[in-house]
């Protein structure tokens, strides 16, 4: 690029020009009828050949019955992006006819690809809304809802904080902004940053709703504005690892070591409890959901032999290696 | 035979790169068309006061979107503090005073920083940059406007330096003669005759620089901490907050179609692309400027 005091661009660019005329027309001398006559329907070939892979992906049933491979198209939840993961590579070893590719980008945008058909599984990690119903049905889709696993939400902060415990109250006078100091609540004099995930999280929908407003439909408390919201759940362990302010939420199979995991009571005066497989399983611990896979309508063919496969014992057990709770069928 | 399939065959390459010519404004008029098509509903699903309040929400259907335009905007103000002064001097450094040898170094490796994928820049923000600004602040968090704004900074150099040294460069060389025949000093004759002959190139450079930032999503979104807070002061450029693009990247996977958080995401970007819009226009003005006034010269 020239710009500037330039006097001789013109000239130069005339020049350019010429030659290049004089290149295209060479070139074109060059290019025979023939290369266009086998290139055309090798390129319509693979327009068809991606078309179809996409029609495949939203019929699975029909791959089934014709004898060729099967695809399935899983997307949704992050929390629940590792798990479906597992889940499929090991029931891919199983059986190696079916390819099931895994996406994350969030509980809302695995619904929206269900309802645009994009996507045969929608992972979710709260239940779908009435809204989001009524949008699929018109669209022709009838999300079919399993409980594939259940999960803790653990609330996260950094090693250096002493704090240890927390009630639901607290937590949610904290994320409504009504405390903003940890020596509201008996901590350090340090400012509070509050962490959360981004709003087409189902964690963050979920939080909003059992946490901050305490379950109740008609409060309608929402996020303090200054709430940051990151865009992946290794974004909020990576900045409460580093940042004694700090406070996050997650899924318990996201947290790791390096932070500290608050126990949390219902009320106070009530006893505190650390998020694991037992206390969840007990309905002990009160931050605890169900993970949802929805289909459209009852699931037939290759994908029940998948769901089905996941509730086995063996599916479960992945549940559990992975930090989360298993479903008891 | 031959001959008439040839004149058939450069007829139709002569087509093709008239189509290829023609195809982009057709493209930018589409997405035009569409933005408008997808955005205006926004003013008619949202009444204008809620539209530019202070609070974004979606969940709840709060849709003011005055904090991430302010948003955009301070981090491009804090990225432009850093790279306008620091993108000119270099540029300055390369065209006019260092020798041959390592300005010929240098170029490039200033544009190798423009290759950079601004995901990478995202991630060298999240795991350095931000825990240091943090202790060395003393600020509450680390992810901040600043933050978004030095790595932005980063992004636009590339460009500031690389077109302002061709400005620099394209200065004639009877001017800086001129200059040293009255007895100037290279300091002297840098900053009153050199710049000053190259100040339009070195504005659209700077414009070209800015406009880059205003645009840019992935670093903003890891690093500036992504909360809608009305920024209240100078100082907000050390709190979280979000920009537009951000905005746009985190919520449009979500959203339903038609819906009016569908057309209000739109309608941001419409915003976005009347941003840039000013700034391109901006820069041709600026260009044209200057034509005329070489032709002034030249005559």
């Amino acid at each position: 690029m020239t710009l500037g005091v330039d006097d001789e661009k013109g000239k130069l660019n005339g020049i350019e020009g010429t030659k290049l005329k004089q290149f295209l027309y060479n070139s074109s001398v060059m290019i025979k009828r023939k290369t266009i006559r086998i290139l055309l329907p090798l390129y319509m070939g693979v327009i068809c050949l991606t078309g179809c892979q996409n029609l495949m992906a939203n019929n699975p049933g029909h791959a089934a019955n014709s004898g060729t491979r099967v695809y399935m198209e899983d997307k949704g939840s992050d929390t629940m992006v590792n798990l479906a993961l597992y889940w499929a590579e090991r029931y891919q070893e199983l059986n190696p006819e079916v390819s099931i590719s895994v996406t994350g980008g969030g509980t809302g945008t695995g619904i929206a690809a269900l309802i645009s058909k994009s996507a045969s599984i929608a992972n979710a990690s709260r239940k779908i809304e009435a809204e989001e119903v009524a949008l699929a049905n018109l669209n022709g889709i009838e999300p079919h809802e399993l409980v594939v696993a259940r999960d803790a939400i653990a609330v996260i902060i950094n090693r250096q904080n002493p704090i240890n415990q927390l009630t639901l109250q607290q937590l949610s006078d904290i994320y409504s902004g009504k405390i903003e100091n940890w020596s509201q609540i008996g901590g350090e004099n340090r400012p509070i940053v509050k962490l959360s995930r981004e709003t087409n999280s189902g964690t963050h929908v979920y939080f909003l709703e059992s946490v901050i407003r305490l379950g109740n439909p008609n409060d309608k408390t929402i996020f303090s504005a200054d709430t940051l919201l990151l865009p992946s759940s290794e974004g909020i362990i990576t900045e409460v690892r580093d940042n004694p302010n700090a406070i996050g939420y997650d899924g318990l199979g996201y947290v790791t070591e390096d932070v500290k995991t608050l126990a949390i009571s219902e009320d106070s005066g009530k006893p505190f409890f650390l998020p694991n497989v037992e206390t969840v399983k007990q309905n002990l611990y009160p931050i605890a959901r169900d993970l949802y896979m929805y289909t459209n309508g009852e699931p037939t063919g290759e994908l029940l032999n998948y769901l089905d496969w996941i509730l086995s014992f063996e599916g479960q057990q992945i549940v559990q290696e992975l930090g989360f709770v298993p479903v008891n069928k | 035979m031959a001959a008439k399939s040839q004149k058939i065959t450069g007829a139709l390459i002569t087509k093709g790169i008239q189509f290829s010519g023609f195809s982009s404004i057709l493209f930018v008029l589409l997405i035009m068309f569409f933005l408008f098509y997808q955005g205006i509903p926004a003013l008619f699903d949202v009444p204008l006061g809620d539209l530019f309040s202070q609070r974004w929400y979606p969940i709840e259907s709060l849709y003011g979107i005055v904090p991430l335009i302010l948003g955009s905007l301070i981090v491009t103000l804090g990225a432009s503090l850093i790279a306008v002064p620091f993108g000119v001097i270099t540029a300055i450094y390369i065209a006019e005073i260092a020798p041959r040898w390592l300005a010929e170094i240098m170029k490039p490796l200033v544009e190798l920083l423009a290759g950079l994928p601004s995901v990478v820049l995202g991630f060298l923000g999240i795991l350095i940059v931000s825990p240091f600004l943090r202790d060395v602040l003393n600020l509450p968090t680390g992810l901040t406007a600043f933050t978004g704004s030095l790595l932005l900074g980063g992004i636009a150099i590339p460009t500031i330096v690389s077109i302002s040294e061709d400005a620099l460069k394209n200065v004639p060389v009877s001017y800086r003669q001129g200059s040293y025949a009255l007895g100037v000093t290279q300091w002297q004759t840098i900053w009153s005759v050199t710049v000053p002959a190259a100040r339009r190139g070195i504005l659209t450079a700077i414009m070209l620089g800015l406009g880059r930032t205003i645009g840019e999503t992935m670093t903003v979104m890891m690093v500036t901490g992504n909360a809608p807070v009305m920024p209240a002061s100078f100082m907000a450029l050390f709190m979280p907050i979000r920009t537009m693009t951000a905005t746009i990247a985190s919520e449009m996977g979500e959203v339903a179609g038609g819906s009016p958080h569908y057309h209000v995401l739109f309608f941001i970007g419409l915003i976005l692309f009347l941003f840039t819009l000013a700034v391109n226009i901006v820069v041709s003005r600026i260009s044209t400027q200057q034509l005329k006034r070489s032709e002034r010269i030249l005559s």
